[in-house]
């Protein structure tokens, strides 16, 4: 009998982990969620509700691809884990045995406390059942007047683009004094603010919820603002402060808990045989700088990967190379290669070289070592630009002078479309003349 | 919950699918264009036909550029999907189906049925909606119009006043731009206009638009056509060679440096009218594994049909008594088969391993080609091929291939099957720029690392069915024949994950099972198998 691997969680670290299972073994697979039947890219929700695509657009692999490759899909909700008797508990049906155990139930978004955060029209959006609820709330600007997003970050401003697409009126409470800049530098956070209040958002930076009213039936009926009292009337309410490790039916068995899972660098937890990746693990230390918990896509994917070694007799550590990431702020797509900090959480050797160009939708900031002008990273805005360049600079250890000059190289934009390495180039070199 | 949900998810139809007051008079402007035809067809007897035809196409075309103005430059730039699945006629809904049924019955209507259209038999003048676009038609050539000509105009104010509207919609996109100017031009200028110039000059020679290209144009070695240039002097010669040129030394020369999109999204007529008029439909495609194989067999079996078909043809003229040609059928099939050999000989020893699989599929095929022309040569006689006249496999891939096909299908079924239906499963020439453009060619679209999310954006737009994100999800650049470099994936791509690029041919395929992103070590492990 082949060992059987059970994986909570069809997202794609879960999925990852069970493709590259397949490909380097016979073992049997089952992979638990109680979200969806199959693997859907949760990037993808706010595009079914703008209409750019049909959930099952947002499947990557057609139905019959679990069969053929005897991936066995369970729907189902674990409700706790038997770590003694290797064996998961579900909210209805059978249990289930396993040999190995792989958690990967990812995240869900944060809540911290406010009143009424658990009224009808209050809604995340993070899960298939989020954007249900949105339809349900906030179909069009007629049964939704006016919806309030709470929270400036990534899933904040897809919020706001997917209301927008409707003509929902919006209005955008940032805790920060200007959009995300606890990651982005200041003059690409400010970009960032102008370009969402050409889009019509109602963006208040420096606002916090004090609370969310319910009417009578116990629906939304308007937010207040805590610094300034402000009552603003609205039928659906958006949390979007972040997210949390999706843990809590873990809390009675004997799995290590911290904010997420506790896994050590082979993403082992401290029982033997149960594995955590994705959104849920928090590593003991943070790998080369990064952060415990990693809730990104590409770093689901890559544990994912890692991990398929390990449980085929490969055992090797998670160990994920240069940083990257990419998100889209409404019309500006962001690519962003190496560590670029904010003003905000800004090593004291880090200095930034910053370009942007006068339409105001494009922009870059270099981050260099101002001692050993060693290239730190780059973020970009409105410009495409080439991952494997960046990733093979910055394992040679390029310096800020080469990268600037090479940019060009770099460059992933569509063909025809304009270059602006002559403008940076001149732009950097001016700079340098007057430091 | 079932995956098939119903259209939008929603409780209430969204109310960003409301148009706004601009657009519903662009729309009656445009239908009331439209009406004139329509009352033209029902022989309503218009005093002065210019003028009507004047007014209907203008209006036609100002309902189109307003609509577009009003739902593009109302919004800052960026990508305009917002509510495609949810409007009825871009998603399969009642309007889709309606607006499908009436293209429908418009194309066999003018393949099969000219006369309903108005066309006069046996030099009678012409009537209803033929006999509107008379005055146009002179003022170009001189003659009057026929059901060719009336089809070319609506074809061409299609593709113009969609091509503006498509341009407003990727206006912060260049490679859009420019390549919808391009077949806005070739198809204004050399479908359209030039040869009716031509025939101003010399009304002997036949039709030919330049840019049409053997298999696609399928009737430039039939036997009136080849006639008609040779007893045209130079000028008929120099067409003629430029014709032999385009198919065999022109096309592979810019297929190897571009891909097959300098033809297929630049050039083409098909690909024109595709990429402007069917742009609404470009997510019909369907990105199934099963449409994909159906696709192959489908496409490849036509181009069979095709080059069989057209060496019958001139395998039949040529075995007249009274050969006018140099060519003597022995010498003729000689060469076809030389020339088969030598490009299956060459792939078999330089490109066998990147086919794989297919390598064998291809040289079914080939020997199943050459057994039927040698079979033609040993059995034929004068004007019989495989015991059928040529003349009549000429007509009938005239009739299945050349018109239902390409016309009542491949256009009809636009709002049903996606846009580029004929370019995808049936256009012979986009086989032959496929087969190069898989395996000579520079094109490719790279894959940016690792910063694919899956969304699958890419794959939904894709009108030749596609499934991009395939690729892009496992950071493999997209190397496929039937890809017509229309460039969409990359411009709806919301990571900047994909771009159109001629580069060296090495490197240009790379299966790789691990992102860039991961540690090294692992990548080398993983891709090593």
């Amino acid at each position: 009998m082949e060992e059987h691997i059970v994986i909570i969680g069809n997202g794609i670290s879960g999925v990852t982990a069970a493709r590259h299972i397949r490909k380097l073994s016979d073992k049997r697979i089952t992979i638990i969620s109680a979200e969806t039947e199959y693997f859907f890219s949760r990037t993808a929700l706010m595009y079914i509700y703008m209409g750019h695509m049909k959930f099952e657009h947002t499947q990557p692999y057609e139905n019959w691809f679990w069969k053929k490759n005897r991936i066995e899909l369970k729907k189902g909700y674990v409700k706790n884990v038997d770590t003694s008797a290797k064996t998961l508990h579900f909210a209805e049906g059978e249990p289930l045995t396993y040999d190995k155990l792989i958690i990967a139930s990812g995240s869900k978004p944060n809540k911290f406390g406010w009143p009424g955060q658990d009224l009808d029209g209050v809604m995340g959006m993070y899960h298939k059942q989020d954007l249900e609820n949105l339809e349900k709330y906030a179909p069009n600007n007629k049964v939704c007047k006016r919806a309030v997003i709470v929270g400036g970050g990534l899933i904040g401003i897809e919020l706001a683009e997917m209301l927008n697409s409707r003509n929902i009126p919006v209005t955008f409470l940032v805790r920060e004094d200007s959009f995300w800049n606890g990651v982005l530098p200041i003059g690409e956070s400010q970009m960032i603010n102008r370009h969402i209040k050409n889009h019509h958002i109602d963006l208040r930076l420096a606002n916090n919820l004090k609370e969310i009213k319910a009417d009578k039936n116990g629906k939304v009926k308007s937010i207040v603002i805590q610094e300034t009292e402000e009552e603003i009337e609205c039928d659906v309410v958006g949390l979007t402060a972040g997210v949390t490790p999706n843990i809590n039916f873990l809390k009675e068995s004997n799995i290590e808990l911290g904010r997420g899972i506790k896994v050590n660098p082979y993403l082992e937890t401290n029982i033997q045989d149960v594995y955590a990746i994705g959104d849920c693990a928090e590593q003991h230390e943070g790998i080369n700088g990064r952060r415990p918990i990693e809730a990104v896509w590409y770093t689901g994917r890559m544990m994912g990967e890692t991990l398929a070694q390990t449980i085929c007799g490969n055992r090797i550590k998670y160990n994920p190379g240069h940083w990257f990431n990419s998100a889209k702020f409404l019309d500006i797509e962001y690519q962003t290669y190496g560590w670029v900090f904010s003003e905000r959480s800004c090593p004291d050797y880090e200095k930034h070289f910053h370009w942007k160009h006068e339409d105001d939708t494009k922009c870059i900031t270099v981050a260099y070592n101002k001692d050993t002008r060693a290239f730190l990273g780059i973020n970009t805005f409105g410009i495409r630009m080439r991952h494997e360049t960046f990733n093979k600079w910055l394992t040679e250890k390029r310096d800020v002078d080469y990268v600037i000059n090479h940019l060009s190289e770099a460059n992933f934009d569509p063909e025809f479309y304009s270059h602006y390495e002559t403008d940076i180039i001149a732009t950097y070199n001016k700079q340098l003349k007057i430091a | 919950m079932s995956n098939k949900i119903n259209h939008s998810m929603s409780l209430a139809k969204p109310d960003a699918l409301d148009i706004t007051t601009k657009q519903k008079i662009a729309l009656a402007i445009g239908f009331i264009g439209l009406f004139i035809l329509a009352l033209a067809l029902f022989n309503t007897n218009f005093p002065n036909e210019g003028l009507f035809l004047t007014i209907s196409l203008g209006m036609i075309s100002l309902g189109i550029i307003m609509y577009s103005r009003e739902a593009y430059l109302t919004k800052l730039e960026g990508i305009k999907n917002d509510g495609v699945w949810f409007k009825s006629i871009s998603s399969k809904g009642t309007w889709g189906w309606i607006l499908g049924v009436i293209l429908t019955t418009f194309y066999i209507v003018l393949y099969f049925f000219p006369q309903y259209l108005g066309l006069g038999k046996d030099g009678a003048a012409n009537t209803g909606l033929i006999q509107l676009f008379d005055p146009l038609s002179k003022l170009l050539s001189g003659r009057p119009a026929s059901q060719w000509f009336v089809y070319g105009s609506l074809y061409t104010i299609a593709i113009l006043a969609f091509g503006y509207k498509f341009i407003l919609k990727y206006r912060h996109n260049r490679y859009q731009q420019i390549r919808t100017g391009s077949v806005m031009f070739f198809q204004l200028g050399f479908a359209f206009l030039i040869p009716e110039f031509m025939y101003v000059m010399n009304n002997d020679l036949p039709y030919y638009d330049l840019k049409s290209v053997w298999p696609l144009n399928y009737y430039i070695f039939d036997e009136w056509s080849v006639n008609g240039f040779l007893s045209n002097g130079n000028i008929g010669l120099a067409l003629i060679i430029f014709g032999i040129l385009s198919t065999f030394v022109i096309t592979p020369i810019l297929t190897y440096k571009y891909g097959k999109r300098w033809y297929c999204s630049w050039v083409c007529g098909c690909g024109g009218l595709a990429e402007t008029a069917g742009d609404s439909f470009r997510q019909l495609s369907s990105k199934k594994m099963s449409a994909w194989k159906l696709e192959r067999w489908l496409i490849h079996t036509v181009l069979v049909f095709s080059v069989v078909m057209t060496v019958a043809m001139v395998y039949t003229y040529l075995g007249y008594d009274k050969n006018n040609f140099w060519l003597t059928r022995g010498l003729f099939i000689a060469f076809v088969i030389g020339f088969l050999s030598l490009v299956f000989t060459g792939v078999m020893v330089f490109k066998a391993k990147e086919l794989g699989k297919d390598a064998k599929y291809g040289a079914i095929g080939f020997f199943i080609v050459i057994a039927l022309l040698l079979i033609m040569h040993f059995t034929g006689t004068t004007d019989n091929v495989f015991f059928i006249k040529g003349a009549t496999l000429r007509s009938a891939y005239g009739l299945y291939i050349g018109s239902i096909f390409s016309g009542v299908i491949g256009t009809g079924f636009y709002p049903i099957l996606g846009s580029r239906s004929w370019c995808r499963f049936g256009c012979p020439m986009a086989a032959i720029l496929g087969f190069q453009q898989r395996l000579f060619s520079k094109f490719r679209i790279t894959t940016n690392g690792g910063q694919c999310i899956s969304c699958g954006n890419c794959s939904n737009s894709c009108e030749m069915g596609i499934d991009v994100r395939h690729y892009a999800q496992k950071g493999e650049n997209i190397v496929r024949s039937s890809c017509v470099g229309c460039g969409v994936c990359s411009a709806v791509c919301p990571r900047g994950v994909l771009k159109l690029e001629n580069d060296s041919m090495d490197g240009r395929i790379n299966p790789t099972e691990i992102l860039l992103g991961n540690d090294v070590d692992l990548m080398d492990l993983v891709n090593k198998k």
